[in-house]
């Protein structure tokens, strides 16, 4: 990797950052505008129109009707699934008995694409909001187990070991060692269960709802109000973007201590 | 990930293991059978396990069932393929041109968690039901798990190899080949092996949503004519395609990397 210029000035150096932060997405943004502003294409209408319709769609009344419940429904799900998860996994992860009597099942488990639990489920809870919970809670589920029983697995034997000759047991054990060690495995299971909590948010409020991001978008495409549908999709790409800010910082703070021991290995060689 | 386990030594252990694993398959087969016939979920909502097989037995000798196993795979697999194609020489392009990385990278941030499924709608007016539809999604999903992996391996490239083969007169093209690809090949596998998970969720959603042809779209069907054993069936299918993906991508992974892994496993000793 080339560094740039030697010696950046002690200004050069963020303005050249923020420069390279901004640059590519606002050319996209102009060229997007500028390509489709003549734009007599149903289906790709001018960005003008996009950006112009959107404060009328997402009003406030529309954003606590629809935003909202999808929000609540998604964070009821993923919680619940990530307090399952992170529970089953310790326990499975360590019992090597009890992890060898359920890897097939699980790994059979985890590869059901999420999505085909909708119809399943539906059956049992209906078109309400538990039907959602649900889905979102089964498909979250398997990416935080899997990686939790992973996590809890590979705990270092030496750490553990240690931690038993001073007698740190039960709970004290599982606070300090366990858990702490199984952290970045635990995250990483985490963020891959985020993503498809989004998905199954959307899906499962394209199925049957009355309200939600998922249903209001295909709501507006059936009825081809289509820069209206475009709106709605620049929601949902603003959301899985906050979302994925908002998880970062939570790691940041929580693993704080692990992304700073993995830096300074890796600065010095 | 056969990471040696203290005690439970080399194919005596492993044969436990498998046994202990069977055991814990068998008593979740037998699970399935005994909870609705005992009544505790509805036998309408959730059919024994052996009305599930009966279901199988029956689609399986149904010739329209393997057109659409077909069609399924057809999409996944094409669509993976473009997407680890596009996902490896973009990153490979974006991490080797100087500035084009810190460029790209806010774009890159931003476009990565924006949900696929938001793009159904568009899908839908764009291509409709055909397999054009599924094919937007899962490039879209796949793309930037084959991405970011590359880009990760090229950050990892020794800097000291590099400027070894800078110092020897390589070309550009000659250390893509011999320094940067070598370092990168893990990660490229690693986002394969994701890439390829999240193509089949995606493909079989997309037909599920949107009714392009394929095993998704027939679970879709089996639902809304109450079929529920067939629907059972169909979605233990694709489980059992989900897990022949999983363990072909690893046993590529293993192939492709056998040098590697080898090479790794005399240092870190």
């Amino acid at each position: 990797m080339p560094a740039g210029p030697a010696r950046p000035n002690a200004w050069r150096g963020p303005l050249l950052r923020a420069l390279f932060v901004v640059a590519l997405p606002l050319l996209l943004v102009v060229l997007w505008w500028f390509t489709s502003d003549g734009s007599t294409d149903v289906y790709w209408p001018p960005l003008r129109t996009i950006l112009r319709t959107f404060p009328d769609v997402w009003t406030r009344a529309r954003l606590r009707a629809d935003l909202v419940p999808s929000l609540l429904r998604l964070l009821a799900g993923y919680a619940s699934a990530a307090v399952v998860g992170v529970a089953l996994g310790t326990v499975i992860g360590s019992y090597r008995k009890v992890r060898a009597v359920c890897e097939p099942v699980l790994e059979f488990l985890r590869a059901v694409p999420p999505p085909v639990l909708v119809p399943v489920i539906m059956l049992f809870a209906g078109i309400g909001d538990t039907m959602k919970i649900v889905v979102i809670a089964s498909g979250c589920v398997w990416p935080i187990l899997l990686n939790t029983v992973e996590g809890v697995r590979a705990l270092d034997s030496v750490m553990s070991e240690t931690a038993r000759s001073y007698g740190i047991t039960g709970p004290a054990r599982m606070r300090s060692v366990v858990l702490p060690a199984a952290g970045p495995q635990i995250f990483a299971g985490l963020r891959q269960a985020l993503s498809v909590g989004i998905i199954l948010m959307v899906i499962s409020e394209m199925f049957a709802a009355s309200n939600g991001l998922g249903f209001t978008i295909v709501q507006f495409q059936r009825g081809f109000a289509i820069p209206d549908m475009w709106t709605g999709i620049l929601v949902l790409g603003l959301l899985g973007f906050l979302l994925s800010v908002v998880f970062q910082l939570v790691e940041r703070r929580v693993l704080g201590w692990y992304h700073g021991l993995r830096d300074s290995s890796r600065r010095s060689p | 990930m056969s990471r040696k386990q203290p005690r439970a030594g080399g194919s005596a252990g492993r044969a436990v293991n498998a046994a202990l694993g069977a055991a814990g398959l068998a008593a979740f087969l037998a699970l399935g059978e005994v909870v609705p016939r005992v009544g505790i979920v509805k036998a309408r909502y959730f059919p024994p396990t052996s009305r599930i097989a009966r279901a199988l037995g029956a689609e399986i000798t149904d010739g329209t069932f393997w057109t659409d196993l077909g069609d399924t795979l057809t999409g996944w697999a094409l669509g993976l393929v473009i997407a680890v194609g596009a996902g490896i020489v973009v990153g490979v392009v974006v991490s080797v041109v100087p500035y084009l990385r810190e460029a790209t990278a806010s774009t890159i941030e931003f476009l990565r968690p924006i949900p696929s499924v938001a793009l159904i709608p568009l899908a839908v007016l764009l291509y409709g039901t055909e397999m054009r539809s599924v094919l937007l999604l899962v490039v879209y999903a796949s793309f930037w798990q084959v991405l970011v992996q590359v880009m990760y391996g090229v950050r990892d490239v020794d800097p000291v190899a590099e400027e070894t083969a800078r110092s020897y007169g390589l070309g550009t093209w000659a250390r893509v080949r011999h320094v940067l690809w070598p370092t990168a090949l893990p990660y490229v596998m690693t986002g394969v092996r994701l890439a390829a998970a999240v193509a089949l969720i995606l493909t079989v959603t997309a037909e599920l949503v949107i009714g392009a042809p394929g095993l998704g779209a027939r679970i879709a069907v089996a639902q809304t004519s109450q079929a529920v054993p067939e629907m059972y069936a169909l979605i233990v299918v694709t489980g059992l395609l989900g897990l022949l993906i999983n363990v072909g991508a690893r046993s590529v992974e293993r192939h492709a990397l056998a040098w590697h892994q080898s090479v790794r496993g005399e240092v870190a000793v």
